[in-house]
C-alpha cells in the first residue's frame, strides 16, 4: 500500500493537541511505516501540498489567514478532522465572542495593560486581522470526522487514526466523545 | 393498588397506576434519556429529552410527566425521536457558553453525558454566544449563567425540598435566567438558608460550591435522595 499522506495545521489553538498526537509515543513508529507528514507545524515545509489524504485541523477559525488556509486545507484535501475541541466547538477561544468583537480584546491586551507602547498590531498582510467571532473549522468547511477533547487523549487519537488506516472513517462513539 | 399493564419497546409491563412511563421503563431496565426530572422533585415536562411515542396519540409525550396507561403502547428510541433528542442536546449547547474545557464539571455534567448518549460529535447550529453573569457574591456558592440549562432543578430543590423558593426564572425564551429572590444577587438574599441543596441538584456546572476549579465539581445527589425518602417513608435510609 502507498503511503498515506498525512497533514496537521494548526490554526487558532494552543498546539496542545499536537502535543498529545506527540503522546502516541511508540505508535508513532507503527504510524511512520505507513504515513508520509507532508504538512504540519513540527516539519519544515512552507506550503500545504497538493493531493493530501488525510488532514488534522486543530484550532478555531480566530482571524483571515485562518479562512484562506481552510479553503487551500479543503481543496487539497480528501479527508479533513476537526482536531481537539478548539476545532470542533470554538472552545476557549471563542471565549471572546460574547464580547461581540475583537476590539474590546485587542485594547486589552495591547492598550489597557501594556507598559510600554500602548498599540494595537497592525501591519496589512502580515499581521492577520482577528474575525470579530471565532468559530469551529465546520462553520467554515466541510468536515468528514470530529475528534474531540481538551486536548484529545492520544488513544482517542489512535482510536480515529486506526479508524483511517482501516479506510473507514465511521467516527468515534460512547466516551470517546466527550468535549474537554 | 391498581396495576395497569402496557408495553413498552415491544416488552409486556405491569405497573402501578401512579407511576409514570420513566418510571416503568426503569424499572423494567429500559433506560430514557432525561435532564430536568430528578428523583425527588416534582416532574415538570421541561427538557423534553425524555420524549416517548405513544400509539394514538399524534404528538409526543414526555416520559415523566405521562402516567401510565392500560394497553398503552410506548416507543422509546424510534430513529425519530433519537434524532429530536441529538437536536435539542445540541441545542442547549448552542444556546450559552458551554467550554467543558474550563469548566468545573467537566466529566462529571450531565449534559457533557448527554452528549455522548445521543452521540453527539459536534454541534450543528450556530452557537448564540451571549453575554451571561456569573454570580460570587455567595459566601460559599456560586452561580454561572453560562452553563446554565434552565432544567429549573435548582428552583424545586429549593422550594420543595428545602421550603425557602429562593430561586425563580426571569425573562423569556433565551433571555430567561434563573435568580434569585428579585433578582438580587445571591449573597445578599435575604430567603436563601444556605443550605445548598441547589448545589446538589444542578446537573451541569452553573451551580457550584466557590473554589471549585476545573473538573472538581462533583455532587452528592444521593444526598437529595436521602432527605426525600426521609420526609416520605419516615426512614433514614439510602
Ligand atoms: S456545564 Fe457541562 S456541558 Fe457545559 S461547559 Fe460545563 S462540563 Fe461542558
Ligand atoms: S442553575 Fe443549574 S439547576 Fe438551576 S436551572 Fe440552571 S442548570 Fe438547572
Ligand atoms: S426529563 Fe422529561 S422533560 Fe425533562
Amino acid at each position: 500500500m502507498d503511503h498515506i499522506r498525512l497533514a496537521t495545521v494548526w490554526l487558532g489553538g494552543c498546539s496542545g493537541c499536537h502535543m498529545s498526537f506527540l503522546d502516541l509515543d511508540e505508535f508513532l513508529i507503527d504510524l511512520a511505516m505507513k504515513v508520509e507528514v507532508v504538512y504540519s507545524p513540527i516539519a519544515d515545509i512552507k506550503t500545504f501540498p497538493e493531493n493530501v489524504d488525510v488532514t488534522l485541523v486543530e484550532g478555531a477559525v480566530a482571524n483571515d489567514e485562518h479562512l484562506h488556509q481552510l479553503a487551500l486545507i479543503r481543496r487539497n484535501s480528501r479527508i479533513v478532522i476537526a482536531f481537539g475541541d478548539c476545532a470542533v466547538t470554538g472552545n476557549v477561544p471563542s471565549m471572546r465572542n460574547p464580547l461581540g468583537s475583537a476590539l474590546p480584546v485587542l485594547n486589552r491586551s495591547y492598550k489597557e495593560i501594556a507598559d510600554i507602547n500602548p498599540q494595537i498590531p497592525s501591519n496589512d498582510g502580515i499581521v492577520p486581522t482577528l474575525l470579530d467571532q471565532v468559530r469551529p473549522i465546520h462553520d467554515i468547511i466541510k468536515v468528514d470526522m470530529f475528534l474531540p477533547g481538551c486536548p484529545p487523549s492520544a488513544a482517542r487519537i489512535r482510536a480515529a487514526v486506526e479508524q483511517l488506516l482501516a479506510g473507514q472513517a465511521t467516527g468515534l462513539s460512547g466516551s470517546d466523545l466527550r468535549f474537554g | 393498588m391498581a396495576v395497569k399493564t402496557l408495553t413498552i419497546d415491544d416488552q409486556l409491563i405491569s405497573a402501578r397506576e401512579e407511576q409514570t412511563v420513566l418510571e416503568a421503563a426503569r424499572e423494567a431496565g429500559i433506560s430514557i434519556p432525561t435532564l430536568c426530572e430528578l428523583h425527588g422533585l416534582g416532574d415538570i415536562g421541561a427538557c423534553r429529552l425524555c420524549l416517548v411515542e405513544v400509539t394514538g396519540i399524534a404528538k409526543l409525550q414526555p416520559a415523566c410527566t405521562t402516567r401510565v396507561a392500560e394497553g398503552m403502547v410506548v416507543v422509546t428510541n424510534s430513529q425519530r425521536l433519537q434524532n429530536y433528542r441529538r437536536m435539542i442536546v445540541e441545542l442547549l449547547f448552542a444556546e450559552r457558553n458551554h467550554i467543558c474545557a474550563v469548566c468545573v464539571a467537566n466529566g462529571h455534567c450531565e449534559l457533557q453525558d448527554l452528549g455522548l448518549a445521543v452521540g453527539m460529535d459536534h454541534v450543528r447550529y450556530e452557537y448564540l454566544s451571549p453575554q451571561c453573569q456569573v454570580d460570587l457574591s455567595h459566601e460559599r456558592f456560586g452561580v454561572d449563567h453560562n452553563r446554565c440549562v434552565l432544567c429549573m432543578r435548582c428552583v424545586r430543590a429549593c422550594d420543595e425540598i428545602e421550603g425557602a423558593h429562593t430561586w425563580d426564572v426571569m425573562g423569556r425564551g433565551t433571555a430567561s435566567r434563573v435568580i434569585t429572590d428579585l433578582k438580587q444577587p445571591w449573597g445578599e438574599s435575604q430567603s436563601c438558608t444556605s443550605c445548598g441543596k441547589c448545589v446538589l441538584a444542578c446537573p451541569t456546572g452553573a451551580i457550584f460550591r466557590r473554589g471549585s476549579t476545573v473538573s472538581e465539581m462533583e455532587r452528592d445527589r444521593w444526598q437529595l435522595d436521602f432527605i426525600v425518602t426521609a420526609r416520605e417513608k419516615k426512614q433514614w435510609i439510602i
